[in-house]
């Protein structure tokens, strides 16, 4: 072996190393989030937190009760705007993939996906909130629902082209229609997918902080109405966070550590459906 | 027939859903736009040039907030690439077969984090850090400006290191699929002509390479737009400052914290065009970087279809 071999080996070798040194580096601060959020999390969750309300300042005790209500019935509208809208856009796109339209509103979806979430908040904002003059748990859920889009129209589109075109090609032989072959035929068969996909998404908007801060606001009282201002986990965990009080932490850190119990476990969920549904479509 | 316009109806009918979301991100525009109206008017392009932010007087500049979030986006760009990079290349590249499900897996989960999280694991774990390191800082190096300031833990350094973190996911997902879509020709022919497997890999990194600045620029378009972490440990003093120590502020995080204090009209449309600035700075890096990423596999995918003809000539 000469020496310039020799060094280029070494050389490579150093380089090798210092690609695995960088996944190190980056699983370093997800082990410390998550096993911060378990150790001051976990201690602090107990049922109050799950029955009770917030108690005024100086009053140790209390929990989360309405901010967990809130985030359900934010997500719930989220879900109730997005998955309609969503969903059929991806089905359009995924039965006329080529044409100029699908490509504009396939661009459309990927622009929205990078709008940040505080912009898609001034635009619930202006749209629910100012006409109107008062904060409302369905200007919050609407913004939820315009950051759920873009992911529902990825997954549904996506899924639908995972379907065996044999599927398809068997309805429209057998003289289904279009409207037939998709609604009876092709999307039972994506469906599975598509609700975890769906899922995933609503973990995703139920950790979103920025675009509730002036839409849902924020409520200290039990509320479910739809036109009030209402509370949220997020929400609350920045509330608590910022604030001086030691009880308050303790209670910021026990919503985070709801939170991403939440998100994780729809993620690996998810992450089976999806294998599931691969190995299905292989066989 | 009866066939035929059933089909143009579920051609039409699912198409108006499709135009809705084209109207959202025009909506967006359109509403940004007009609810930033007033700003435009009075200030116009001195808005962002000055860097006062008097709300009391009316007097209204962006410079710093712009200054605030290029400044820790650039620096988390900096500290994230080679990290993203690295993991890119070790999970395509190096990694044995059983570890790359697992390790993306691993990776992708620092994005699935809630950004609310990741502000209180700032605040209670690594601004404390931060804080001595700054406190360790030797006076000879706070001479230089960089390292010049007082030693708070939250500002610009614990922002960076905050945004480095959930950017790092974004770029090492699309950089991966980068290099799995870059033909193994590339490689077997880098190989062929001896080439040790650093270097096979720096020939593939070299087809893929506007790919690759596609992914880093998707994650700076993340990184522009991040919230709710940065507010929490960037200290929120508007200042123009080249200091990592020192506080300062992002344009997400001005809106953040005071969108529901303004008052007065004129003061919510400073803020809803600093929102229309960051909008139109998002959607540019990102178009820009996806059109990066769709060169870049297009052009993958047409050597593996050239190749075999060339084979034939050979052949023949």
């Amino acid at each position: 072996m000469t020496a310039n071999l020799r060094r280029r080996k070494w050389f490579s070798r150093f380089f090798e190393i210092l690609c695995g040194l960088a996944v190190v580096i980056a699983l370093i601060p997800l082990a410390m989030i998550l096993f911060y959020v378990i150790k001051e999390g976990a201690g602090a969750l107990n049922w109050d937190f799950f029955t009770k309300m917030p108690k005024p300042v100086g009053e140790s005790g209390g929990g989360m009760a309405n901010a967990i209500v809130g985030t359900l019935i934010l997500i719930g509208i989220a879900a109730l705007f997005a998955v309609p809208v969503g969903g059929i856009c991806g089905i359009h796109l995924a039965e006329y993939p080529g044409t100029k339209f699908s490509s504009v509103v396939r661009f459309a979806a990927d622009v929205l996906n990078g709008v940040p979430s505080i912009v898609v908040g001034i635009f619930a904002y202006g749209i629910l909130v100012l006409p109107v003059k008062r904060f409302s748990a369905i200007a919050g859920g609407v913004a939820l629902g315009l950051l759920m889009v873009p992911i529902v129209v990825r997954t549904t589109e996506e899924l639908i082209r995972l379907v065996p075109g044999g599927l398809r090609e068997g309805a429209l032989a057998l003289g289904a229609t279009r409207s037939r072959a998709v609604f009876g035929v092709i999307l039972p068969a994506a469906l599975p997918g598509i609700l975890t996909g769906i899922l995933v998404a609503l973990a995703r908007v139920a950790g979103e902080t920025a675009p509730l801060l002036f839409t849902a606001f924020n409520n200290r009282f039990w509320s479910t109405s739809l036109t009030q201002p209402i509370a949220s986990l997020t929400v609350q965990v920045f509330t608590y966070a910022i604030s001086p009080y030691d009880d308050w932490h303790r209670q910021a850190w026990a919503g985070a550590f709801l939170l991403v119990m939440i998100i994780l476990t729809l993620s690996i969920a998810a992450r089976f459906a999806v294998r599931r549904l691969e190995r299905m479509n292989r066989s | 027939m009866k066939r035929s316009s059933d089909d143009r109806s579920f051609r039409i009918g699912t198409g108006a859903f499709a135009a809705l979301v084209l109207l959202i991100v025009l909506g967006i525009a359109f509403e940004l736009t007009r609810q930033s109206a007033l700003s435009i008017a009075k200030f116009g392009l001195k808005f962002w040039t000055t860097s006062t932010w008097d709300p009391v007087s009316g007097d209204f500049g962006a410079l710093p907030f712009i200054w605030g979030t290029l400044y820790s986006s650039i620096l988390a760009l900096l500290l994230a690439t080679p990290i993203a990079l690295g993991i890119a290349i070790f999970i395509s590249e190096l990694s044995p077969r059983v570890l790359r499900q697992p390790l993306a897996y691993l990776t992708e989960l620092l994005a699935a984090i809630p950004s609310i999280v990741y502000g209180l694991w700032g605040v209670f774990v690594l601004v404390p850090i931060v804080r001595k390191l700054e406190l360790a800082t030797p006076a000879a190096l706070k001479k230089i400006p960089l390292f010049n300031g007082p030693p708070l833990g939250v500002g610009m350094l614990a922002a960076a290191l905050i945004l480095a973190v959930m950017v790092i996911p974004f770029t090492s997902s699309v950089a991966r699929e980068i290099l799995k879509n870059v033909p193994s020709t590339q490689r077997e022919a880098a190989y062929a002509l001896g080439a040790t497997r650093w270097e096979a890999i720096k020939v593939a990194i070299g087809f893929g390479k506007s790919g690759i600045i596609g992914a880093v620029m998707l994650g700076f378009g993340r990184a522009l737009g991040e919230t709710m972490a940065v507010t929490m440990v960037i200290g929120n003093s508007p200042q123009v400052s080249a200091s990592l120590f020192k506080p300062q502020y992002t344009m997400a995080a001005v809106i953040a914290n005071e969108f529901t204090e303004a008052a007065d009209e004129l003061y919510l449309h400073a803020l809803i065009e600093i929102g229309l600035l960051l909008f139109i700075i998002t959607v540019g890096v990102n178009l820009l970087s996806r059109m990066l990423i769709w060169s870049t596999k297009r052009r993958a995918v047409a050597p593996t279809i050239v190749t075999p003809i060339v084979a034939e000539e050979v052949a023949a």
